[in-house]
């Protein structure tokens, strides 16, 4: 239909491109393909990379990258291309754990929101909105304060800085489940109250936030190597992919490839998994459309 | 027809105001209470590793702070200096967070300001070149920036004064005072945020020229590249104005970043120092400026809102101010 006739018949019509989908597109193969190949370097780092990434050989020091050394040695001799798959647990675990403990409060934050009244439910909102007012970054920063440097201080401050986005999703979408047919179904049958919210509002509620936790996976592995390269989370020798850019920062006029393929791979592993997240959320909302 | 709106607008500014005073209470609270939950001693934080500093003149250091207070005083005259403007003394710096704070804003705001202004600039450009009927501009470009969203600032920095500074030799390694020093971390901070932008504004342009008005513009005779320019952006810069408070966000987050990747001085230079040394009163600032100044973008959104769409125009306070 062309915008002429859409405007005649007073339809809004999607733009054209914008209706086909359902075709596995080769961006979104090589996505998963790479995000195959990270979930193997994060669970079996050695069987991509057979030597230790924290032995030194200062004799072969700032090697370029070459034949015995693909992505090149550091300052300390170390294996960078093996630094830098060890490397991979790290920032997952850290972004992975981060959003699942964002989720986790936000659960807890939304539907005590949603389920607690008027005053309550105004509370918990008014506070999130003061928390929002901050740039995620110095919330973050903030609970490193609190919680401490580190891995553990760095994945609590992460999921801190993401909870208050998720408890209004949450919040917003335990209220439509609230008023649906089988909650009050439920209610009319007698079901005890905490019974409803764990059987049927939980679960119902957690759909949309899984999909949305997925697209924020991406952003989380990033800050939390941002937090690791500002030196408050993973500290060397840890071979840390943040951590590492903070060391490499310092041979750039020497040795490039020390900061370059840290952050290459940080690229890629949040492109994959941000990719392979939107197609998610593709996905459940053409399902919930439908 | 302006006076029966005065009563309305009187209440619309009332409300906004209002609710901007309970945000910034709101975040200075929240920062309040989170720094009451950090462990140990702030004394200790104070002295540092001094470890001449006896019992007696620790004593004297906490009365001198207001630390021997209980909770609630300690809080009421945080708020009464903080309406004044007074943010406290810093524990490391021997100078007032007010007068820190006043002294490194310049940097900063220079980075974030040009920062917007080539963020939006570019967003606005590459939205209306990849807006026309053939395709493949528009691919390229998502995937551009699909790829610039992933890519994390302090990399792009990285990379950027690897391949300018030290290979090229074209810009400054470090802040040299000079406008040339201020290139690479604009470049840093705006990229990600044009390459949101840009996909927002997309959504909005290729919505926009569905819209009657735009048919109603064609038919006049105007050329398509007028049609898109002058009145399809004007659409699709209203849900990229919504997006301001992730927009404010993003600038003072990534000064942090910016800041420390290029060695420039600033408020989120101070920041990380701050953090790392437990400068308590330092990051209480901190936190108090950055919510007001995210409140008062959020007003001046609220304007511009109303010049973006003239649709918006009834009731809202604004056409009868």
């Amino acid at each position: 239909m062309s915008v002429e006739q859409a405007v005649r018949a007073g339809v809004p019509v999607p733009a054209a491109g914008r209706v086909r989908r359902r075709r596995v597109r080769p961006g979104m193969l090589a996505a998963a393909v790479l995000l195959g190949l990270i979930l193997l370097a994060a669970l079996a780092p050695s069987l991509l990379a057979g030597g230790s990434p924290t032995d030194t050989d200062p004799v072969h020091a700032l090697q370029a990258p070459g034949g015995s050394h693909w992505f090149g040695t550091d300052q300390l001799g170390r294996d960078v291309f093996t630094r830098v798959v060890h490397g991979t647990r790290y920032s997952l675990a850290i972004g992975a754990a981060a959003t699942g403990a964002g989720v986790g409060l936000a659960v807890v934050w939304g539907l005590a929101a949603a389920l607690s009244g008027r005053f309550g439910d105004a509370v918990l909102m008014r506070a999130t909105d003061a928390l929002l007012a901050l740039p995620g970054l110095l919330l973050a920063l903030m609970v490193v304060l609190i919680a401490g440097k580190g891995v553990l201080g760095t994945t609590i401050a992460v999921a801190v800085g993401t909870a208050p986005g998720f408890a209004r999703v949450v919040r917003a979408q335990a209220l439509v489940v609230r008023r649906s047919g089988y909650v009050e179904s439920a209610v009319a049958l007698g079901v005890p109250r905490p019974l409803i919210v764990l059987r049927h509002v939980l679960p119902n509620t957690l759909g949309p936030l899984l999909v949305l936790a997925t697209v924020t996976l991406g952003a989380s592995i990033s800050t939390g190597a941002a937090l690791s390269y500002l030196g408050l989370g993973a500290q060397p020798p840890t071979p840390e992919w943040g951590a590492m850019l903070t060391e490499g920062q310092g041979f750039l006029d020497q040795a490039w490839w020390i900061a370059l393929f840290p952050g290459l791979l940080l690229v890629g592993t949040v492109l994959a998994v941000t990719v392979v997240g939107r197609h998610a959320q593709a996905r459940a909302e053409g399902r919930a459309a439908s | 027809m302006a006076v029966p709106h005065i009563p309305a607008a009187i209440r619309a500014v009332t409300a906004r105001i209002g609710a901007a005073v309970l945000v910034v209470w709101g975040a200075a609270t929240c920062a309040f209470l989170a720094l009451q939950l950090i462990p140990g001693d702030p004394v200790s934080a104070i002295v540092g590793s001094n470890a001449l500093v006896g019992a007696e003149q620790r004593e004297e250091i906490r009365h001198h702070y207001g630390l021997d207070r209980p909770l609630a005083l300690q809080y009421g005259s945080y708020l009464k200096k903080l309406v004044s403007g007074e943010l406290g003394d810093s524990y490391q710096l021997q100078q007032s967070v007010s007068s820190l704070l006043a002294e490194q804003i310049g940097a900063t705001a220079q980075l974030a300001l040009w920062s917007s202004l080539v963020a939006v600039v570019l967003a606005a450009a590459v939205t209306v070149l990849t807006s026309g009927r053939s395709r493949w501009p528009r691919r390229v470009s998502t995937a551009v920036e699909l790829i610039v969203v992933s890519t994390p600032s302090f990399w792009l920095g990285i990379m950027l004064l690897t391949v300018f500074s030290f290979r090229l030799g074209w810009l400054p390694v470090s802040d040299s005072g000079d406008a040339r020093s201020l290139v690479l971390p604009v470049i840093t901070l705006a990229l990600p945020i044009a390459a949101v932008l840009t996909q927002v504004m997309r959504e909005g342009l290729l919505g926009a020229l569905e819209q009657p008005f735009s048919l109603t513009a064609r038919s006049r005779g105007l050329a398509e590249h007028t049609v898109r320019s002058h009145h399809a952006l004007r659409h699709a810069a209203l849900p990229a104005l919504t997006l301001t408070g992730w927009f404010t966000g993003t600038l003072l987050g990534g000064a942090v970043v910016v800041e420390n990747v290029f060695a420039r001085s600033g408020i989120g230079r101070i920041t990380l120092q701050a953090v790392s040394d437990r400068d308590l009163p330092v990051v209480q600032g901190v936190v108090a400026l950055s919510a007001v100044v995210f409140v008062l973008v959020g007003a001046l959104v609220e304007v511009l809102y109303v010049v973006v769409d003239p649709r918006l125009r009834k009731g809202t306070g604004v056409a009868a101010a």
